[in-house]
């Protein structure tokens, strides 16, 4: 499935609710799902430190697509960082960069990438877009 | 007289709760379809009507520079600015007008202190005692005044219930102390400090104390002679007034002592390229166009605290306290973090094995505001052990319906997060 195709999904299944705790119920569900991060990669230098909320985000390129695994302390925000992982793992540089991540306004959960939010969420977003930079880079060199 | 006709005349006419909400637009707000509960007044307070009013009446009838002006409108918005003052003045019973300067908020008026006083006294080798429960605004401006003149920092520690420890105070005091700068009350636990003690120990050998009252001012009454401080700093719109405004008290014998720690337009006596001369206090230390519009919003918002009663205040907000206080200790999963016996209407909580950010969106989505983090008091939370709380802020319009409105949304939070 492409980028988008992977939203429209998560759009969909998000569409069937309309009241906000069944939505933060089927997005922590969602964090349920999100295979384990090795704890080797749970510290200091894999941490995005959102004040509120912490993020582990680590990245593993085979050449050709980066796989991410991720974790976070609190649970609302791991069910969102199971769904920007759902969208952007196993994909080329090029396809993680040019992503436009539009399943998170469709959703109604916008406010919570909002910098004032602080749960490290934008912030994963930005790093995992530089790995893919930065991998990309690797590759043209 | 009878009681009952001495008492009528003594007390002013008592409004209900649904008269004082009613004071309090935004209270009527409904967030997410549901009626808002406002717990986050340590942050900031809610503004009554007479105080959005008369803003608004700076700017529709009087706008003009202050103390500049040879005409009408300046001379109005001076006069205004100034009635300002006397009500600050004998709201926290200073002895006189040129001990109230007007400044953008507590966390300014403790920089300037931090400033001017580490400048004029503070040499290497000195020391400043605070407290571990200070905000991160009593904290910093201290740090760089001791980094910048090699003076020391030393801290007050605390006990589990989030108390200080007042022999491990006095051990601290020693000639080598400059200045003592506590809060009044703690912004993260609500602990109210024994300030009274703290004070008068410093003064026996001599050191000023200044008092961060940013989380007092609008709990109880504050009397500064009463108290004997020698410095006292705190914000408008902690106390229903708009935000950009803050007061720094002190007596006059440590201001005019100070040099000033802004320099600028109205702050001067006599500017020559050569030299500047100061002008008197208070407006030595009121460098450039103070918020004027802000300032004759606090004094509105003095006048609707004194209306209501600083003593009434004290006393509902502690019967919210002590329901809110019973009410969610019911609740297994709840632990509350800062138990002293003596605390404002504050309850910063976690539940257990659920992340307080977690509690805060859910919470949030029921229609009800809460601060969650580590409520830029992150020693506090290293003290403790732990990453930040949940805190629930009372003031004096909120309803014991409120706080079973917040007892039922945990229970909620607690339900969904340990499925």
């Amino acid at each position: 499935m492409s980028v988008n195709e992977v939203q429209d999904t998560i759009i969909e299944e998000f569409s069937a609710f309309e009241d906000w705790m069944d939505k933060y119920d089927l997005l922590i569900d969602f964090g349920k799902e999100l295979h384990e991060i090795d704890p080797l990669f749970k510290v200091h230098d894999y941490l995005i430190d959102g004040c509120q909320s912490k993020v582990w985000l680590h990245p593993e390129f085979n050449g050709n697509k980066i796989k991410f695994t991720a974790d976070s302390d609190a649970l609302i925000t791991r069910g969102l960082v199971a769904l920007l992982i759902k969208v952007l793992t196993d994909r080329t540089p090029d396809e993680i960069i040019s992503a436009d991540l539009y399943f998170i306004d469709k959703i109604g959960l916008k406010q919570n990438l909002s910098p004032t939010r602080s749960n490290g969420l934008l912030s994963m977003i930005r790093q995992m877009k530089l790995y893919a930079m930065a991998y990309k880079a690797k590759i043209q060199k | 007289m009878p009681a009952v006709w001495l008492n009528a005349v003594i007390c002013k006419t008592v409004k209900s709760i649904s008269e004082i909400r009613a004071d309090f637009p935004i209270l009527g707000r409904k967030i997410y379809d549901k009626p808002l509960v406002y717990f986050d007044n340590s942050a900031t307070t809610q503004k009554p009507l007479s105080v959005i009013n008369a803003v608004n009446e700076v700017f529709t009838t009087y706008n003009s520079n202050i103390h500049r002006g040879v005409h009408a409108l300046s001379d109005q918005a001076s006069e205004k600015y100034e009635d300002a003052r006397e009500k600050v003045r004998s709201f926290i019973n200073a002895e006189g007008k040129e001990e109230i300067i007007f400044t953008t908020g507590t966390t300014s008026s403790i920089n300037g202190i931090a400033f001017s006083f580490g400048e004029r006294y503070i040499k290497t080798g000195d020391e400043v005692i605070i407290s571990h429960l200070e905000h991160h605004s009593n904290i910093v401006p201290w740090q760089m005044m001791c980094e910048r003149k090699g003076a020391k920092l030393r801290v007050i520690p605390i006990n589990d219930a989030g108390e200080i420890l007042f022999d491990e105070y006095l051990k601290l005091l020693s000639p080598k102390t400059k200045i003592v700068a506590v809060t009044q009350v703690s912004n993260a636990l609500g602990t109210i400090l024994p300030i009274k003690k703290i004070i008068d120990t410093a003064h026996s050998m001599n050191i000023p104390v200044l008092i961060d009252g940013a989380q007092g001012i609008q709990h109880g009454l504050v009397d500064v002679i009463e108290m004997d401080c020698d410095f006292y700093a705190f914000s408008g719109h902690k106390i229903y007034a708009p935000t950009g405004i803050g007061v720094l008290y002190g007596k006059t014998k440590w201001l005019s002592k100070l040099p000033p720690y802004q320099g600028g337009g109205d702050m001067v006596a006599n500017v020559t390229f050569e030299k500047t001369t100061y002008n008197e206090l208070p407006f030595k230390f009121e460098a450039g166009t103070t918020n004027f519009a802000g300032a004759i919003g606090l004094g509105a918002a003095i006048d609707y605290v004194k209306s209501i009663g600083l003593r009434d205040i004290e006393k509902r907000e502690q019967e919210l306290l002590s329901y809110a206080t019973e009410r969610l200790s019911a609740i297994k999963e709840l632990k509350i973090y800062g138990i002293s016996n003596r605390k404002i209407p504050v309850i910063s909580f976690l539940l257990e094995n659920i992340h307080q950010y977690d509690t805060g969106m859910v919470l949030d989505k029921l229609g009800i505001a809460v601060r969650t983090g580590t409520h830029c008091a992150q020693p506090i939370m290293e003290r403790l052990g732990i990453e930040g709380t949940v805190r629930a802020s009372m003031c004096f319009y909120n309803t014991m319906e409120e706080i079973d409105t917040l007892g039922t949304g945990i229970e909620k939070v607690v339900k969904m997060f340990s499925k």
